[in-house]
């Protein structure tokens, strides 16, 4: 078979190397995708902010006259497409991927192939939908893209079918990424690993995933309704002329939109999960209630999708009763802050800057949770919806709650990565400017859209008291500038002089820690054998340890012993196939664009890669 | 071909909840799937009724004949039932029987797609196309996207039974015959849920309707 | 503490609002400032409302806008309070528990079911005090009215039309109410999706095409209120502006009347010259009642335009040179509009815009 599958891609052949560019393009190596993920992912971060910032610039004054106002809509649609479905979504992605079988003690994932056409999907799709900048403008009607805006009658460019196209391959990105952690962590787990001995972040990741595989094909229908009623086809779904409901879309879009919120927030609680009870000391307090608390908030996504339409008319029972559903998914939600306050107390609390950005998150979590309570009752709604007012709460939510907690990731599982500890003084300085900048960004926010600041709109004229929160606002989005440029920095010069961190340097609680860092291919060299919760800790301290702050053992799966010194172990071959099934999969999209004899095309190369994968064997 | 991979197909080790790592994929696929003809078919439903000018569903001028799609119907339903022939016949050992049921299965699901070609032709004709009214389009794609997938399980069949012909199929691999079935078998429900829904309950008509 | 919230913190919120007006901006900035970093949101709140911004939804007038305001105040006032006790909790814990030395080991809770289920419980409570008013509100918003007058909203991309249909009013951008009267609005959109608001004076209601969406307004004291639309719906979205002038029944039934009168054949040649232009210009698109040949529907109708305060959709005050600068170029001053730049000589622009300006 290894034959037919050389002689069928022709110059393709198996890659064997582990060093250099396509060693890493062909890896299938859930940490090396891991990686990929979160550089790539931060660079959609840094074009995004880049976006932020032309649209602050451009508000920073009355009668702005930065960028032309058809930019602007495109600025702000790709600011939030991006930092959405290219930054938040895939830097959780990079994370899950890299710690995933280290924390159930796995030597890979179930998928590896699919795990890095995931991958390759996203990059595609990403860059995809930024081409949209090239080729005659980008999307400009929203990140919820409401119909008719979208329609071919009034948007005739391209700009919004990049959009669609686009989202639909990165769903397919969402959805193997899903299948694959469903399986992974269900299937794969170590020998004692039973689901309530999971790390929290494991948890949360099987709550998304399974939260993204039945919310993916519901956008997926809604953006093939939509380019079907733009397609030469031309279906009415959203025409009212033909007796079509531009409200069908927005029911679709947020019945995906709602639970994708929780998408996006989950992964930063299972990740401010870990590192609370490291710094503290202390087990995560109330686990079970934690984990049950997540699982219940993915359940209860599914009932609230409406209180994103309270102004469209929908009458005042199913108003009453969205509001109802929405004020009650705070209760979950609150435990899970209450049980992290209480992980805190009595516990050791060591303010590395994991620690300080985890704490930063429940602090500014809260601020969001509490202005979405302002909002979860429609007639206080009626006042606020697609105000400046929205905007701060569902900023203090997303950059307050998951890029905070993704940085507290960044600074707890750098040394993991990579081996070094990132700098803690420039960490410090990093985290302070990101929470005093955000709070000068967002929180006057809440101020304008209470005076009546609609979003969205690209100038506004003196004289309507807006103008002092505005510049403000500006001033705090280049000190969010400035912090991430510290991270940068602090990044760039640890990879040259970091400090070694050696396998365990925070005294870990959960598996990870228990490996060398960075962690062999293998990941373990024997698989190790759970015997509860923060499996590594018991290991450490005993199974009612903490008695003293002494290493009771050291760490015993990290080098080989025996026969499991890591040569023996057979680990999956590097393949071309995913990357070159992907990049068939968006020429496909991408011809529904330029021609239909691209989509061929791209089919042509997406088949044979997939005929190419399903007869090449995991390893030759 | 020269080398065989027994051990690239057989299980490494255990896995935690006994399945096999892509059952428990299909399965969850398949939940996923749910959810995509779940969207599609709320669409068709909320559009019933609302088409603003005809052709419609049914009424005096209706499009449905509901004779010939209850055969085309009863078609798909005998395809499962060949389908798990096919899965009996592996798991004994039977790989000439596997092979002519699993040909018989791709034929029936050939024969229902047929018959959806002859509807959309038929219904093109009468004056129904996609941009017609909301009817058509909902209908359309509703049934255009299950017609997409049980081409594509016809061609996982056809496909196994190329592989079974090149004696990549052996009782041992009866897995692999299961989880297509588990495909096929979920695209039959589906089109019971559709023909139910579309085709036996019937729609209003609109208020203005003549 | 319901009660709290009704009186104290309008109360103080009132006061804040009084010194932010007469301070300096630069003081009262950094006074902010300083309560932004140390108390956050809470004090943004306080200091917000200045009271005399034309769109504050929290210096309400309208009856609607003056429930929301209530409800917004009770709600506040419970954020409010969980905000203090858990992030003052969360301070006093960090303090009190931070590491003092590095072989410390703290004692090894891992949960309390008597807390959880208190913590699981006190949220419900202050929840179901926040549903039942909400609830409560959405049913007394929603009621049914003794409506003295109708109006029909019609939006455009990017513009509002207001028809008056027991009285034979049409008119664009500026809607005119009687004090004290409960008006009911039937909201319709001619393209996309538009949502109607006058943040003083009512919460905002979205605007659908193919739907018809209900409100009801009712203001007790004359003024004149600014409103905008509220959802993206395409280039110039911000710029889809308009006013509420709300007047005495005598004033309104005057301007009724007013409205209700066509234009008449202007006498002046100066003005007939203005008016052949407009007619042969302007009348594909635009009504004039009155004047021949006038009939158009895509933009705004023209009859009495020289009434109205603004033009282009409350982009520019209505004077004689930003008429002009509008006609000579509409692309300048609203890009992306649909109106074309009709290529008119700087002659005609001199003629037609005392003609329209003639038009009350």
């Amino acid at each position: 078979m290894a034959t037919i599958t050389g002689s069928m891609v022709g110059v393709l052949r198996r890659p064997t190397s582990h060093y250099g560019v396509w060693s890493w393009m062909t890896t299938v190596d859930h940490k090396r995708i891991g990686v990929l993920y979160g550089v790539t992912s931060f660079i959609f971060f840094l074009i995004g902010g880049v976006e932020a910032l032309v649209l602050r610039l451009q508000l920073a004054f009355p009668d702005g006259k930065v960028v032309d106002p058809e930019v602007f809509n495109q600025l702000f649609t790709m600011h939030a497409t991006t930092m959405v479905f290219l930054v938040i979504m895939p830097l959780s992605a990079a994370f899950f991927n890299f710690l995933i079988p280290l924390q159930i003690g796995a030597r890979d994932v179930a998928f590896p192939r699919l795990n890095a056409f995931s991958y390759w999907v996203f990059v595609a799709g990403g860059v995809f939908i930024n081409s949209s900048f090239l080729f005659g403008g980008a999307p400009n009607a929203g990140w919820f893209g409401y119909a008719n805006l979208t329609s071919r009658a009034f948007n005739a460019g391209s700009g919004v079918d990049f959009w669609a196209l686009g989202l639909l391959g990165l769903g397919t990105a969402s959805l193997a990424a899903s299948f694959n952690f469903i399986v992974t962590i269900l299937n794969m787990r170590a020998p004692g690993m039973t689901m309530m001995r999971m790390p929290l972040f494991t948890w949360m990741t099987l709550v998304v995933a399974f939260l993204l595989i039945f919310a993916m094909p519901i956008i997926a229908v809604a953006l093939i309704q939509l380019e079907l009623d733009r397609s030469p086809l031309a279906t009415n779904f959203f025409n009212p002329a033909n007796g079509g409901d531009p409200i069908l879309w927005q029911h679709l879009f947020w019945l995906f939109g709602h639970p994708e919120v929780y998408i996006l927030i989950l992964p930063a609680m299972g990740i401010v999960s870990e590192v609370l009870p490291t710094f503290a000391r202390k087990p995560l307090f109330g686990y079970p209630a934690v984990v049950f608390a997540g699982v219940f908030i993915g359940f209860m996504g599914w009932g609230v999708w409406a209180h994103h339409m309270f102004t469209v008319g929908l009458g005042p029972v199913a108003n009453s009763v969205f509001a109802v559903t929405t004020m009650f998914i705070a209760v979950p939600t609150g435990i899970k802050i209450f049980n992290w306050i209480a992980t805190l107390w009595g516990g050791s609390l060591k303010f590395t800057t994991a620690m300080l950005f985890s704490i930063g998150f429940i602090s500014m979590f809260i601020i969001g949770g509490l202005s979405g309570l302002t909002h979860a009752s429609p007639p206080t709604d009626y006042q606020q919806q697609d105000t400046y007012y929205i905007v701060a709460h569902f900023h203090y939510v997303l950059f307050g709650g998951s890029i905070l907690a993704l940085f507290s990731g960044f600074y707890f599982w750098w040394p993991k990565g990579t081996g070094k500890l990132l700098d803690e003084g420039l960490g410090k300085l990093n985290f302070w400017l990101m929470i005093i900048g955000m709070n000068l960004t967002f929180g006057p926010m809440h101020i304008l859209g209470l005076n009546g600041m609609p979003r969205r709109i690209y100038t506004y004229p003196s004289g309507m008291g807006w103008e002092f929160w505005n510049l403000i606002e500006t001033a705090g989005s280049l000190v969010i500038a400035l912090s991430v440029l510290v991270f940068i920095i602090n990044v760039v010069r640890t990879s040259r002089n970091g400090k070694e961190a050696g396998p365990d340097p925070w005294d870990g609680r959960t598996l990870e820690w228990s490996i060398p860092s960075p962690p062999p291919e293998y990941n373990f060299a024997t698989v190790p054998v759970v015997q509860g919760r923060d499996a590594f800790w018991i290991e450490k301290y005993g199974l009612h340890g903490g008695e003293g702050a002494h290493h009771a053992a050291p760490p015993s799966h990290t080098a080989g012993s025996g026969n499991g010194d890591g040569h023996a172990i057979h680990m999956p071959q590097g393949s071309y196939l995913p990357m070159v099934t992907a990049f068939g999969q968006t020429l496909m999209l991408a011809g529904v664009i330029f021609g239909y004899w691209l989509s061929g095309v791209g089919l042509v190369i997406m088949l044979g890669g997939v005929y190419a994968w399903c007869s090449e064997p995991v390893s030759d | 071909m020269q080398h065989a991979h027994p051990a690239a197909h057989a299980p490494e080790h255990e896995t935690t909840t006994g399945l096999d790592h892509r059952k428990l994929l299909m399965w969850a696929f398949l939940g996923s799937d749910c959810l995509l003809f779940g969207a599609l078919i709320s669409t068709y439903m909320i559009y019933r009724g609302r088409s603003l000018a005809g052709p419609f569903p049914n009424g005096p001028e209706g499009v449905f004949d509901i004779p010939f799609t209850s055969v085309s119907a009863f078609v798909l339903l005998m395809s499962s039932l060949t389908m798990v022939l096919a899965l009996a016949a592996s798991q004994r050992g039977h790989i000439r029987g596997m092979r002519v049921w699993l040909i018989a299965t791709a034929l029936l699901g050939t024969v229902f797609l047929g018959g959806q070609f002859f509807e959309f032709t038929a219904f093109v004709a009468e004056g129904l196309t996609p941009a017609t009214n909301v009817f058509g389009t909902s209908f359309f794609t509703l049934t255009g996207f299950h017609g997409a997938h049980v081409t594509l399980g016809v061609i996982i069949l056809l496909s196994l039974v190329v592989v079974s012909l090149r004696g990549g199929l052996p009782k041992e691999e009866s897995l692999t015959v299961e989880i297509a079935g588990l495909y096929w078998h979920f695209v039959d429900i589906v089109w019971i849920v559709i023909f139910t829904l579309v085709y036996l309950i019937p729609a209003p008509l609109p208020p203005h309707a003549g | 503490m319901r009660n709290l919230a009704q009186s104290s913190l309008p109360a103080r919120a009132a006061t804040g609002l009084a010194k932010g007006a007469t301070l300096s901006s630069r003081r009262s900035a950094a006074a902010s400032f300083l309560s932004l970093v140390l108390v956050g949101v809470l004090a943004l709140f306080i200091t917000s409302c200045s009271g005399k911004d034309p769109q504050d939804t929290l210096s309400s007038v309208g009856e609607v806008a003056k429930k929301q305001q209530e409800l917004f105040w009770i709600i506040f006032a419970w954020a409010a309070l969980v905000f203090v006790l858990v992030q003052g909790l969360l301070l006093f814990i960090l303090f009190r528990f931070r590491r003092r030395s590095e072989n410390e080991m703290p004692a090894q809770t891992h949960g309390n079911t008597r807390l959880e289920i208190a913590w699981t419980l006190a949220p419900v409570v202050i929840l179901v005090s926040v549903a039942i008013p909400t609830v409560a509100s959405i049913f007394d918003l929603a009621k049914e009215h003794d409506v003295s007058m109708q109006v029909k909203v019609i939006g455009h991309q990017w513009w509002w039309e207001f028809q008056y249909p027991g009285l034979g009013v049409v008119t664009a951008n500026e809607l005119h109410l009687p004090v004290g009267e409960v008006v009911a609005f039937d909201l319709q959109s001619a393209d996309v999706i538009h949502s109607f608001w006058v943040p003083k004076l009512a919460g905002k209601q979205d605007v659908v095409p193919g739907r018809s969406n209900p409100l009801t307004i009712k203001v007790d004291e004359p003024g004149t209120f600014l409103g905008q639309c509220a959802e993206l719906c395409g280039i110039q979205h911000a710029q889809m502006k308009f006013r509420v002038v709300v007047q005495e029944k005598a004033q309104f039934d005057q301007w009724v009347k007013d409205q209700r009168t066509p234009v008449q054949p202007p006498g002046d040649p100066a003005m007939v010259k203005g008016s052949l232009i407009v007619q042969q210009k302007c009348s594909a698109c635009h009504t004039i009642q009155g004047l021949a040949g006038a009939v158009g529907k895509v933009g705004p109708t023209l009859t009495h335009i020289g009434g109205r305060g603004t033009i282009a959709a409350g982009v520019l005050n209505n004077t004689p040179e930003n008429l002009a600068r509008w006609i000579r170029d509409p692309q300048e001053v609203k890009r992306g509009a649909l109106m074309p730049n009709l290529g008119l000589t700087e002659d005609e622009i001199q003629a037609v815009v005392p003609y329209l300006l003639s038009l009350k």
